[in-house]
């Protein structure tokens, strides 16, 4: 579908790009000023979304007095890697990393295992009871039970302060199931499903062979936002969990971040001045560290998740 | 789709394929043999299913707690029934109109700031041709999405510090005396919502990118035959163009207005902002897990699902009278 508008509007565009090249002698004055503003803008809206990001990356390679005394804007000042070595030295960071990569590997495999097993059936035409079943799942996206009926599940199920709470309970997101079941539909056309029966493919076989291969790119695309949920989740690990060996690494950036919690008693000012000066530093740096991973990636598969917002905007 | 298949097949269309689908599509028979065919692809769904059964539904009948006094030993069903007292509590809590002042201003706050926001980020972004600068404008403004909340609130915190943060040490540059942002609640909703914008509005201009890329080319070229301007020919060619996938984000938009989310409230709140960062889902929080009042936080949760609901049916019916577009229209 996506892959049809695309090929259609294309060369729309590149007609469009020549046509105003060759007038733009003739393009009125007021539209070059407009183009000017729309140039300002857009400069300004990138240098407010960039900055911010380049002031944290800088001051994560500075040293601590420079952060402290508040010389840092857009460059390293003293540039130096203590923060980074505060960071990996910190045992609860390391946990909760491993703990992070743990609930996104399994999480995602669980999520698309679940949302195709249910995203593929709904898409075939000659199910009965798909519409009743597709309805039942589409209100749960506009009513819910909200939060302590939800707690009492998890709690009746056994899952708390287990490493299961933070799978088991948001296995499955409704707008996923739409994305897979409108990509089923439209990239696996009904002749084929008719010619695999006809030669004895049963419907296993059929989404095991043909419709899984035909799919990676959407299976792709579900996958990374099931992935980028858990890894950025702390909300769940906040109610679920006790247990601080659990924790993901959103949870322990919270107690670190949010709550100032970086230990440490009664001692006199000088150490305390030292003490408070590295854990401004290690801000910075555990800012960086925590979002390298999603962000590394991201510029590989922007072009697919943008895909995939459009299969899930176009109702069905 | 029942209106469909009463029409007859068009000449050249085999003739065996509706007469099989009319007859699956109804009774129980119809079902009896869908389920001999298809038995793989029902047990296929079985799990899932019992997973919304579990995760969503029981949840949703769950919610009679809201009319229970909840007692651990006798269980939900078990505990006694006290009609409306948990309502009327929260009602009658001093707390009661700030929650959902809070809530409410918040939310419409953060709707009005970034819905048209992305849409002139959008149309900005179509205008321009230079593939490099739209590229990087593009792929910078949708990073933001990708960071946490955690992550953006505590950016949010060191930025705003009264004692290191860029935007203080900017005001001290013109002798402004540094400011306390995030322990004064006036500040607190500018706050969350200005960093809301600056981490969502990329990726939601991404929609209405696309809806303007559907546009038909020919409406621009004969636009320009005519001597339109740029302006003009965006007023009148691309903004009614992406009017229905707008009015589909405004409906989603305002029908979540109460179930803004606990996450970044509870994030950036303090002690001293919580007169204004007090929302409904952090209060539900605190009653229900810190203080254990598992039935006063379902009474107020169900009360502010049931509003929600009612919001979104309301603004869908608008929308689909002025604009004949809706969410299942």
């Amino acid at each position: 579908m996506s892959v049809q508008t695309e090929a259609r509007t294309l060369p729309g565009k590149r007609e469009g790009r020549r046509a105003t090249r060759a007038r733009r002698i003739r393009e009125p004055r007021t539209d070059r000023w407009f183009m000017f503003c729309v140039y300002l803008l857009l400069a300004v809206l990138l240098a407010v979304v960039l900055l911010p990001l380049l002031y944290i990356v800088a001051s994560s390679f500075s040293s601590p007095e420079a952060v402290s005394g508040g010389r840092v804007l857009l460059w390293p000042v003293d540039f130096s890697l203590r923060g980074y070595h505060a960071v990996f030295a910190n045992p609860q960071v390391i946990q909760g990393y491993v703990n992070s990569l743990f609930y996104t590997v399994v999480g995602t495999i669980v999520s698309v295992t679940m949302t195709i097993a249910i995203a593929y059936p709904l898409s075939r035409r000659t199910l009965v009871g798909r519409n009743v079943v597709m309805t039942l799942i589409l209100f749960t996206m506009l009513f819910t039970g909200g939060l302590i009926p939800t707690y009492l599940v998890v709690q009746s199920a056994g899952l708390l302060d287990t490493r299961w709470a933070l799978i088991i309970p948001q296995a499955i997101g409704v707008w996923q199931v739409i994305i897979a079941r409108t990509y089923f539909r439209t990239a696996i056309p009904d002749e084929l499903v008719e010619a695999s029966q006809l030669d004895g493919c049963g419907d296993l076989r059929f989404l095991w062979s043909v419709v899984i291969p035909l799919a990676k790119p959407m299976i792709a695309v579900v996958a990374l936002m099931y992935a980028i949920m858990q890894w950025n989740s702390y909300f769940d690990a906040l109610i679920y969990l006790k247990n601080p060996d659990l924790f993901p690494l959103q949870l322990v950036l919270r107690n670190i971040l949010i709550l100032n919690t970086t230990g440490g008693g009664a001692v006199d000012a000088s150490v305390m001045l030292q003490r408070q000066q590295m854990a401004d530093l290690l801000k910075y740096s555990l800012i960086v560290v925590a979002s390298v991973p999603v962000l590394l990636i991201y510029p590989f598969v922007a072009r697919y998740f943008t895909k995939g917002i459009l299969i899930g905007a176009v109702k069905g | 789709m029942a209106v469909l298949t009463s029409i007859p097949p068009p000449a050249g269309e085999t003739p065996v394929r509706p007469r099989r689908r009319r007859r699956e599509r109804t009774t129980v028979a119809g079902l009896r043999r869908s389920l001999q065919r298809h038995w793989t692809l029902y047990l296929l769904m079985v799990v899932p299913l019992i997973w919304f059964a579990v995760f969503k539904y029981i949840p949703m009948s769950n919610a009679v707690l809201a009319f229970k006094n909840y007692n651990v030993i006798k269980g939900i069903w078990g505990s006694p029934w006290v009609g409306w007292q948990n309502f009327e509590l929260f009602f009658h809590n001093p707390v009661f109109w700030t929650l959902v002042k809070n809530t409410f201003v918040l939310s419409v706050y953060t709707v009005a700031a970034s819905f048209p926001i992305a849409i002139i980020l959008a149309l900005a972004l179509n205008e321009v041709r230079n593939g490099i600068f739209k590229r990087t404008v593009q792929l910078v403004t949708y990073a933001p999405y990708f960071i946490s909340t955690v992550v953006v609130v505590s950016m949010t915190i060191l930025v705003l510090s009264p004692r290191l943060g860029i935007v203080n040490e900017g005001l001290g540059f013109f002798g402004v005396p540094s400011v306390d942002f995030l322990g004064n609640p006036d500040y607190f909703r500018h706050i969350y919502v200005w960093s809301d914008v600056w981490q969502t509005t990329g990726y939601s201009a991404v929609i209405y990118l696309a809806a303007l890329s559907g546009i038909d080319p020919a409406l621009h070229e004969s636009a320009k035959i005519d001597g339109a301007s740029r302006l003009q020919r965006i007023r009148h060619v691309d903004l009614p163009g992406i009017m229905p996938t707008a009015v589909i984000i405004l409906v989603l938009a305002v029908g979540n207005i109460m179930a803004i989310g606990f996450e970044k409230a509870f994030l950036l709140q303090n002690p001293l902002n919580l007169s204004e960062s007090e929302i409904i889902a952090t209060y539900v929080y605190k009653t229900g897990l810190l203080n254990a009042d598992f039935s006063g936080a379902t009474a107020i949760g169900l009360f502010n699902s049931v509003i929600n609901l009612g919001l979104l049916l309301m603004v869908n019916m608008i929308a689909k009278r002025i604009t004949g577009n809706g969410l299942w229209s």
